[in-house]
């Protein structure tokens, strides 16, 4: 039943950044925003693979390290101009520890 | 509802173009199926001249991947020409025995080389120049043949010849008139480009009516009505296209030259259209892109049952691609009676203008050696425009007065909002300015994606460039002390500096609450900079916030396009002895560096590191008595020097040794970009000092101190500072211009816009004039250099910032719980 995998303590992930999870299958980048909300989102840049766990984070947004496309941390979508989606998978945190559910974005995906 | 059938005969240009157009207005609509008699996908045709001329690979030219047909689900024949099409039962019928019902028919099967009957026409080494196989077939022979003649001096003609003679063949142009490119040029200009296409080797046969081709297996030679002959191995028949009707034809659609349409580029048959080289419209075919595209983009209208565009004809213009010749004609440019023409002759430079003009208006125009204003006079010509306002001036251009080096700069950017820039594309200035300024674009190649100017043939290349330099530069030149921050703020940059300094704020939630940032916490163009700012102006005081920095600086790396970093330890003054070079082949050795090389900046990369080895690598590395080398950074990079005195025989003063004084001097300083030095031992000035932020070149009597260069997109060449005679004034100076730069620089503004901004007179003012003020500079600048100058990879090393080096992992949690 439980789907929920603890993945970190939210101490871990530094306000306003992220930390790369490494699963034996792919790269899961967890964010965590200026107001404590935490996401994840599959590792690569929809336009060349950019690693989004090493970009910025502002808002509920992270600006790809390679060429700046800006990604909504909620939706996985590109922001404007440009195109394109990210996975997104279930995340919760729960007296200070994060969970993610893997079982969950691939129904979603 | 099951989707209507689309059939598109003929997967070129046209076609192709006409599909685009109609996925970008109902994408859903049609189930598309493509035929296409050539084994490719759709290709740029008009660049098989540069590919002759072995400027592009067939791969460059390809326009439509295979997997842009699959990801649009528009399913491919290539290789397989419809040999019928039936109208009552409304079927295509394939070569390969295919057959597929349609219920709109699209015929774009452009034209044929029109190859001249003449007996022999039909011998191996015989070929026309129309598509890739002909390309291929020249190429060919051009690696085992020598001689080549082209019948045929108009474009194609002498694209060919062109090509073939970049391939090493002897290429003889045959014409049957005395002028080349008659339906283009006249004949002053005609003159000039046999001249210059004389004189780069190729030989030209006028007025001479080819006979018969010669030759038993192979050609051999060309016989002309007046019994002459010349020798040939390959023979090309450039002397016009036929539209290729064929199919239209034994349909039963009616034809003449080519496939009649009406102005919605309907045949006969309402439920076949055709667009392309293959039509007549108006009793015109045309034989070049733009008007082609201009039929596709009515005729998608059209197939998308929106039935609102009309195709009216069009105006043509044309350019020759034969890289150095620059050529342009447009419209009726041989005077008739009643017309007047204005021309402009510079032999000795190689310029020739011509314009034919009729009431006051253009009705053709001719350029040679400087088409510039070609764009200008085409538009004049098709908007009609009474020019008799500056009739006098028009030859020299549409800007024709006291302009020196920047030509086409202000050119183009005096150009209208609706000029046509790129005619393949028909894609006016104003949709690229918008282009470049809405999305932020800074290359070609971005103004390219975004808005397909010169992503066809190419030959506006050159103004898409001015435009784009004349765009940013404006935007940059224009306001920069007015431009706010970035779209989370209506301050400036001086505005926050100003701020920083005398609010005081020293951290970043201060400056967002007191000058009311509109986003909660910045975004990545802002941050970054706040960072860089408070830490300026606050050393010691103000914590550096990673997570407001660039990967690079916030992992000490430089992020490379794979997600690896390189590596660069800092070697003073570039000095190194046998021991640390074998220390860093050690660690090379040790982590499995996949690629090292030198840099331009004297200091030795390592490629390809994991973010996960970068402590223990730098803890190595640290060991061994390196420190980071910053060159990552909006920071002091490296100083690099010259061989020096010790060895040289020119050298004058210890060069290498104030080079390694200034690197100890300033390593570690972040900046608003980055910061390079370097130290000259003389005038030679081998270490490339007078294209530095900061650049020394030693004299006999001292040191020459210059400012303000950089290599990069756009060079600049230093402004010399001012000449000193001790070491220890150059350290004050330099610490003290460092200083005055971190201090009142905008962020990601480099020195060489930075000086051209506040004017040299104002850096002397600041260094040479104000003493106590350069003494106090230099002094912040050291006081702040403490905090500064501490290795950050043996702190990281040592495990600082550890988060930022180790990946979460699935287990380590269920592990611990
Ligand atoms: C060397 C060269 C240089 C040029 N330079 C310029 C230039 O500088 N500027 C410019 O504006 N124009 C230039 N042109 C002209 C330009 O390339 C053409 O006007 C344009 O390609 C025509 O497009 P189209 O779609 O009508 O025909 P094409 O691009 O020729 O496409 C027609 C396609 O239909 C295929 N086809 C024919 N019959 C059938 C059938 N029965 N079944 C299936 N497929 C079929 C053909 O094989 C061909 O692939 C140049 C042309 C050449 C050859
Ligand atoms: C401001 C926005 C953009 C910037 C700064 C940018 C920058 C870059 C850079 C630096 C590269 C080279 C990547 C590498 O090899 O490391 C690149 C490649 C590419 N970009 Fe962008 N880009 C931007 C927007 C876009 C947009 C909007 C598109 C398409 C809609 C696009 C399409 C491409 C493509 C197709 C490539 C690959 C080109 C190739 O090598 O074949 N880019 N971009
Ligand atoms: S700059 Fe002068 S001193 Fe230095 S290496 Fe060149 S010639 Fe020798
Ligand atoms: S010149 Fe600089 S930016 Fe361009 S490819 Fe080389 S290293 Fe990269
Ligand atoms: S890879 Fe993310 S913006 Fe280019």
């Amino acid at each position: 039943m439980s789907d929920w995998i603890a993945i970190a303590m939210l101490d871990e992930i530094p306000t306003m950044g992220a930390r790369k999870l490494q699963t034996e299958t792919q790269e899961i980048a967890v964010f965590r925003t200026g107001n404590d909300e935490v996401f994840a989102l599959r590792d690569r840049c929809p336009h060349r693979g950019g690693p989004l766990s090493q970009g910025i984070v502002h808002g509920d947004t992270v600006s790809c390290p390679l060429h700046n496309w800006k990604i909504d941390l909620q939706s996985g979508e590109v922001q404007g101009p440009d195109d394109g989606c990210v996975n997104t998978y279930a995340v919760k945190v729960d007296e200070g520890v994060v969970y993610l559910n893997l079982a969950q974005a691939e129904s979603a995906a | 509802m099951s989707k209507q059938k689309l059939i598109l005969i003929g997967n070129g240009m046209a076609g192709i173009r006409t599909v685009e157009e109609l996925l970008k207005l109902e994408p859903e609509m049609y189930e598309i199926t493509v035929f296409g008699a050539e084994p490719h996908p759709n290709y740029n045709r008009i660049m098989l001249s540069p590919v002759l001329a072995g400027e592009k690979t067939i791969d460059d030219i390809v326009l439509n991947s295979r997997d842009w047909y699959a990801e649009k689900g528009i399913s491919l024949h290539t290789g397989d020409p419809v040999v019928e099409i039936d109208r009552i039962s409304r079927q295509v019928k394939t070569a390969s025995g295919n057959t597929l019902s349609y219920d709109r028919l699209l015929l774009a099967t452009g034209s044929n080389p029109f190859i001249i009957p003449v007996p022999g026409h039909e011998l191996p080494g015989v070929v026309g120049f129309r598509d890739i196989r002909d390309v291929e077939m020249m190429l060919e022979s051009a690696r085992q043949h020598k001689k080549a003649v082209v019948i045929g001096g108009g474009l194609l003609g002498l694209e060919a010849a062109n090509g073939l003679m970049k391939n090493g063949m002897d290429v003889t142009v045959v014409h049957l008139m005395d002028i080349l490119m008659e339906r283009q040029l006249d004949k002053p200009a005609a003159e000039l480009l046999k001249a210059s296409l004389a004189e780069s080797g190729m030989n030209f046969l006028m007025q001479a009516e080819t006979a018969e081709i010669l030759g038993d297996d192979r050609v051999r030679g060309v016989r002309f009505k007046d019994g002459s002959e010349i020798e040939a191995d390959l023979v090309v028949m450039a002397v016009g296209i036929r539209p290729n009707t064929e199919l239209a034809q034994q349909a039963g659609l009616h034809c003449e030259r080519g496939v009649v349409v009406n102005d919605t580029l309907q045949t006969f048959d309402p439920r076949i259209y055709a667009v392309g080289e293959c039509v007549q419209h108006r009793n015109s075919c045309y034989g070049l892109v733009a008007p082609l595209f201009e039929q596709a983009k009515v005729c998608a209208n059209h197939l998308a049952m929106l039935g609102y565009g009309r195709y009216e004809g069009s105006v043509t213009s044309t350019k020759l691609k034969v890289t150095g010749i620059d050529l342009f004609s447009a419209g009726e440019f041989n005077e008739g009676e009643g017309d007047e023409t204005l021309v402009l002759q510079d032999p000795a430079q190689g310029i020739y203008k011509k314009l034919v003009i009729k009431d006051n208006r253009i009705k053709g125009a001719v350029m040679y050696g400087d088409t510039m204003d070609g764009t200008w006079y085409f538009q004049l010509l098709r908007e009609e425009t009474d020019i008799s306002g500056f009739r006098n001036t028009i030859l020299f251009g549409q800007h024709d007065l006291g302009d020196a080096g920047h030509g086409d700069e202000t050119r183009v950017a005096m150009l209208s909002d609706d000029a046509e820039i790129c005619g393949c594309n028909g894609v006016c200035k104003g949709d690229i300015v918008n282009a470049i300024t809405s999305k932020g674009l800074f290359t070609l190649d971005e103004v390219r994606t975004h808005t397909k100017a010169s992503a066809s043939c190419g030959s506006c290349t050159g103004l898409v460039e001015s435009l784009l330099a004349s765009t940013v530069g404006e935007g940059y030149a224009a306001a920069p002390s007015k431009k706010a921050v970035c779209a989370c703020t209506e301050h400036s940059h001086d505005e926050v500096i100003q701020a920083i300094r005398t609010a005081p704020l020293k951290s970043m939630r201060d400056l967002f609450d007191y000058l009311n940032w509109k986003t909660p916490d910045g975004c990545s163009s802002c941050r970054p900079a706040l960072n860089y700012y408070l830490l300026a102006n606050w050393p010691g005081e103000y914590q550096d916030d990673a997570q407001s920095r660039f990967i690079n600086e916030r992992a000490h790396g430089n992020i490379q396009k794979d997600g690896t970093y390189s590596v660069v330890p800092r070697m003073f003054g570039g000095l190194c002895t046998a021991n640390d070079l074998r220390s860093i082949a050690d660690v090379a050795d040790k982590y499995q560096v996949p690629e090292m090389k030198v840099t331009g900046g004297q200091r030795i990369d390592l490629f390809g590191v994991k973010k996960e080895q970068l402590p223990s690598m730098w803890k190595d590395l640290t060991a061994a008595g390196f420190v980071s080398g910053h060159a990552y950074g909006k920071a002091m990079r490296t100083v690099k020097t010259c061989a020096g005195k010790t060895w040289c025989r020119f050298g004058t003063q210890n060069s290498t040794g104030l080079g390694v004084q200034l690197e100890e001097l300033t390593w570690g300083s972040w900046m608003p970009h980055k910061f390079k030095l370097a130290v000259s031992g003389c005038p030679r000035n081998c270490a490339e000092a007078t294209i530095k932020d900061f650049g020394v070149v030693c004299v006999d009597s001292g040191y020459e101190l210059h400012i303000g260069g950089n290599g990069g997109i756009k060079v600049r060449v230093t402004d010399l500072l001012c000449k000193v005679e001790t070491e220890a004034e150059v350290v004050e100076y330099c610490g003290a211009f460092t200083q005055l730069y971190r201090e009142e620089a905008h962020y990601l503004e480099r020195t060489a816009p930075w000086v051209e901004r506040v004017s040299l007179g104002y850096v002397k003012q600041r260094i040479l004039e104000d003493e106590a003020g350069r003494k106090a500079l230099f002094e912040r600048f050291q006081y702040g250099q403490q905090f500064a100058q501490i290795d950050p990879w043996r702190a990281r090393a040592e495990g600082a910032e550890a988060h930022e080096f180790t990946p979460l992992s699935i287990n380590r949690m269920r592990v611990a719980s």
